[in-house]
């Protein structure tokens, strides 16, 4: 049976400089002397600590609390001392310094108790999902995207088809090929398991042609319930809009999500450690990175989260070079790096090194086209970089701003040598500063009215309020907080408890 | 853009350039216009010649004027390209100035007027083309006869192939009976055949190497064929053949160079096939009931002016929009 491939407008083929580290074995990293872990490592709102410095922690024990729905906790990597809870500079592209618990290890790298889950068949789709929400998966492709969210959108709907994304499509990152080769079968087993969980129809597991090795090794893991896919070498086929379309030949509604039209997509390396999450109880704590380019021994490693990336470089090779830029991610959608101490989070799939070319000056636009051609959403990048580039907004926004998905095909053929992009990324910043400064002053402006309206029924009601209720309330307020925190103390305290009771047994 | 230094995304690029577009488009004009003096003498070099220097030494100055940076400007090719495609447009028996003055007006009010490089609403080239057509009307219509690289300038000249069509027909004259005088080759006007072909080749090199969409050219041409293909099947004695009309006067070099400029056409793919359209059938009408008698400077400016609009309403649809 082989499925019927689609194309998706524009894209680019270009050399993918793979063989650098694909066919290397991807080692265990060493413990790094300090571990940086910032408390959002994912799109959605940062996690709560519930530590305090100077605690020790385990390997796997829960540091941070999810905070709302759209988050998740933290687990530690290794098992230390909290050392500090502030500022550090976080992987962004505006290189941002973010909450981040800090961790010295202390060489043991002894893990907390653990729970497995015996035949996950058995288990209600619903708590599969807890699971993995406990274990604190993000989508590990790239984007972060809570895996809960997208699995807990599979049971509200109805999904026909789980996608299991391992088309690799930028230029020099290997992690999740490697990942493929060494632990198919963690991915097959991942993928059922994400598949009960959103209860799908269809499953498929896909992979780029120029992957054969990872190909034949899931093809040995698979029966007739996953379609394994080998879909062409383009760039962006790893898109999940791109991806979905070569797949189903359906697209993704502007402005819509892949559970609109019926699909749920996970990564390669978010099916692993679902696997993981399940079978052991593992919460997400390392992962495979390719540390590529200019380095003395390019490789994947096995990375703790929270090691910095220059302990990642040293670890192949590599000295620091004024010629050089680090780059968090690919080559068309990484993150330049400047500060080395930057820490390996849930999404950091590869670091490659460069060398820093001289930049061709930004000329003005020709209007050539070469854009309209390459771009997969079908967007005029030209128009949409003029009204980006003259703070037209609204403009922007008619002409589809938000479905750009920053893949770089623009930037990478104009002749202009335009920053594309980074005008792209300044539109959404400012558009979405803007509607959060009118949803501010809405907000304001109604909960003046709805105190206004309080205030004169109170006073038809009651004449004489006194201020006194105020303070009642907020001391409500903060008991409600202290029971919340006691509680929270208590849990820590119980959980460590068990943990010292299974230690000593250990022993 | 960014203060920190932090360098933008994608990190990697393809290595084209405005330069090298140019460069081509140049290297594209070489075959049409060798063989153009080839025919028609030297005169036509020494008007590239003149007209390449104009329009470089003007965009200099209006660079200096306007307080850009020179070596930048001057090196993308633009003004090059103007001044070529300005001197192959007018006749290689135009005094020395006219280059100058047309030039000069084009850069002027057609470009850096308009901002410069990629802000120009109307081709540089066919509006100096059109002022000194306008202004010096008789010198412009006096063209030479094909008659080899060697021939001196005070040989033979007259009209057109197109003029003289255009005459002898309000003359009362037959298409059949008109096609049979010397300046008439196999099946358009003699000498032109081959420059038209050979500019029409250059155009393919730009398709096949993709600095040129197809459907500009495809679409002017295909809108030009059939137009004249029609009046030509009702009523073959008053309207010349399709053929006559694609290989004579500027209709390939207008289609593969002068519409197809990327700043002043159309950039949407489906507004790239209107804007070809309208130049096509706008040449036409200019060439039979106009008083001109080769409309595709003017057709190329009236496109121009049509394309903010054109774009506006042929925005693709984009991926997964209702």
């Amino acid at each position: 049976m082989t499925r019927e491939l689609h194309s998706f407008h524009g894209g680019l083929e270009f050399e993918t400089f793979k063989d650098i580290t694909n066919n290397i074995v991807a080692i265990q990293h060493p413990l790094p002397n300090r571990i940086i872990l910032p408390l959002r490592q994912h799109i959605g709102i940062p996690s709560v600590p519930l530590v305090k410095i100077g605690e020790h922690v385990l390997k796997g024990q829960l540091i941070a609390r999810a905070d709302g729905y759209v988050s998740i906790p933290l687990h530690a990597s290794t098992s230390g001392k909290v050392i500090d809870i502030g500022d550090y500079p976080v992987p962004h592209a505006g290189e941002l310094e973010a909450t981040c618990i800090v961790i010295e290890p202390d060489g043991d790298d002894r893990w907390c108790d653990i729970q497995p889950t015996d035949n996950f068949l058995a288990v209600d789709p619903k708590q599969l999902q807890e699971i993995i929400r406990a274990c604190g998966i993000a989508g590990l492709g790239g984007a972060g995207f809570p895996a809960h969210v997208k699995l807990h959108e599979g049971v509200v709907n109805i999904v026909d088809t789980l996608i299991i994304n391992g088309v690799e499509c930028e230029p020099y990152i290997t992690c999740d090929d490697r990942l493929i080769r060494e632990k198919a079968h963690y991915v097959v087993a991942g993928t059922r398991m994400i598949r009960h969980a959103v209860q799908a129809k269809h499953c498929v597991i896909a992979v780029e042609e120029d992957m054969p090795e990872a190909y034949a090794a899931l093809a040995k893991w698979i029966d007739d319930d996953i379609e394994l896919v080998k879909v062409p070498t383009r760039y962006p086929t790893g898109g999940e809009k791109q991806l979905i379309q070569v797949l189903t030949g359906k697209e993704v509604p502007s402005g819509g999500l892949a559970i609109h039209i019926g699909i749920v997509m996970q990564n390669v390396a978010t099916a692993a450690a679902v696997y993981r999450a399940v079978t052991r109880g593992e919460p997400v704590i390392s992962r495979y990175v390719t540390i590529t380019g200019k380095v003395g021994t390019p490789r994947n490693l096995q990375v703790l989260l929270g090691t910095p990336v220059s302990d990642c470089l040293k670890a192949c090779g590599y000295e620091h070079n004024e010629n050089h830029r680090v780059i968090m991610g690919g080559p068309m959608m990484g993150i330049h790096i400047k500060n080395p101490d930057i820490p390996v989070i849930k999404l950091t799939n590869c670091i490659l090194v460069k060398e820093i070319q001289p930049i061709p000056a930004e000329m003005p636009c020709i209007r050539c086209g070469n854009c309209v051609d390459v771009c997969p959403i079908k967007l005029l990048p030209q128009q949409l970089y003029w009204h980006a580039r003259t703070d037209n907004l609204e403009q922007a926004q008619q002409y589809h701003i938000f479905d750009c998905i920053e893949c770089g095909c623009c930037s990478y053929v104009c002749p202009s040598h335009i920053p594309l992009v980074q005008y792209y990324r300044y539109a959404k910043t400012q558009i979405a500063a803007e509607e959060r400064k009118r949803d501010g002053a809405d907000h304001a402006k109604q909960r003046f009215l709805q105190r206004q309206q309080r205030l004169d029924e109170e006073k038809k009601v009651r004449p004489q309020t006194e201020e006194s209720d105020v303070s009642t309330t907020s001391d409500a307020d903060s008991d409600a907080k202290k029971s919340y925190i006691d509680a929270a103390v208590n849990r820590t305290r119980e959980k460590r408890k068990l943990i010292q009771d299974q230690e000593k047994k250990d022993e | 853009m960014n203060k920190s230094g932090i360098l933008s995304s994608p990190h990697k690029h393809n290595g084209s350039s405005v330069r090298a577009i140019m460069l081509r488009v140049c290297l594209a004009l070489l075959p049409g216009l060798l063989c153009y003096s080839w025919l028609f003498g030297m005169g036509v070099l020494v008007q590239c010649l003149l007209a390449c220097s104009s329009a470089l030494i003007i965009e200099a100055i209006l660079l200096t004027i306007r307080k850009r940076e020179l070596a930048m400007f001057l090196n993308d090719g633009s003004a090059v390209v103007t001044g070529l495609l300005f001197a192959l447009m007018i006749s290689p028996l135009a005094p020395w100035w006219i280059s100058l003055v047309g030039i000069s007006f084009g850069m002027i009010f057609a470009k850096h007027l308009y901002g410069g490089l990629g802000h120009n609403l109307f081709n540089p080239a066919a509006t100096a083309y059109i002022f000194v057509l306008l202004c010096f009307p008789a010198l412009l219509n006096n063209w030479p006869v094909a008659g080899g690289i060697f021939a001196g300038i005070d040989t033979l000249s007259g009209a057109t192939p197109l003029a003289d069509m255009q005459t002898r027909l309000a003359a009362m004259g037959m298409v059949s009976e008109i096609q049979t005088g010397p300046i008439y080759g196999h099946f358009a006007g003699s000498g032109w055949e081959w420059i038209n072909l050979t500019f029409m080749a250059g155009g393919i090199y730009l398709i096949v190497t993709g600095i040129i969409s197809w459907r500009i050219p495809a679409a002017m041409l295909g809108s030009f064929f059939i137009i004249s293909s029609f009046f030509s099947v009702l009523d073959p004695d008053i309207y010349a053949s399709p053929l006559f009309h694609l290989f004579s006067g500027g209709t390939m070099l207008g289609a593969f160079f002068i519409a197809t400029d990327p700043v002043t056409a159309a950039t949407t793919p489906k507004g790239r096939i209107i804007y070809g359209c309208l130049i096509g059938i706008i040449a036409y009408v200019i060439r039979i009931w106009g008083a001109y008698p080769d409309g595709i400077a003017f057709a190329v400016l009236i496109g121009n002016a049509t394309v903010p609009l054109i774009d506006r309403y042929t925005r693709p649809k984009v991926l997964g929009e209702e």
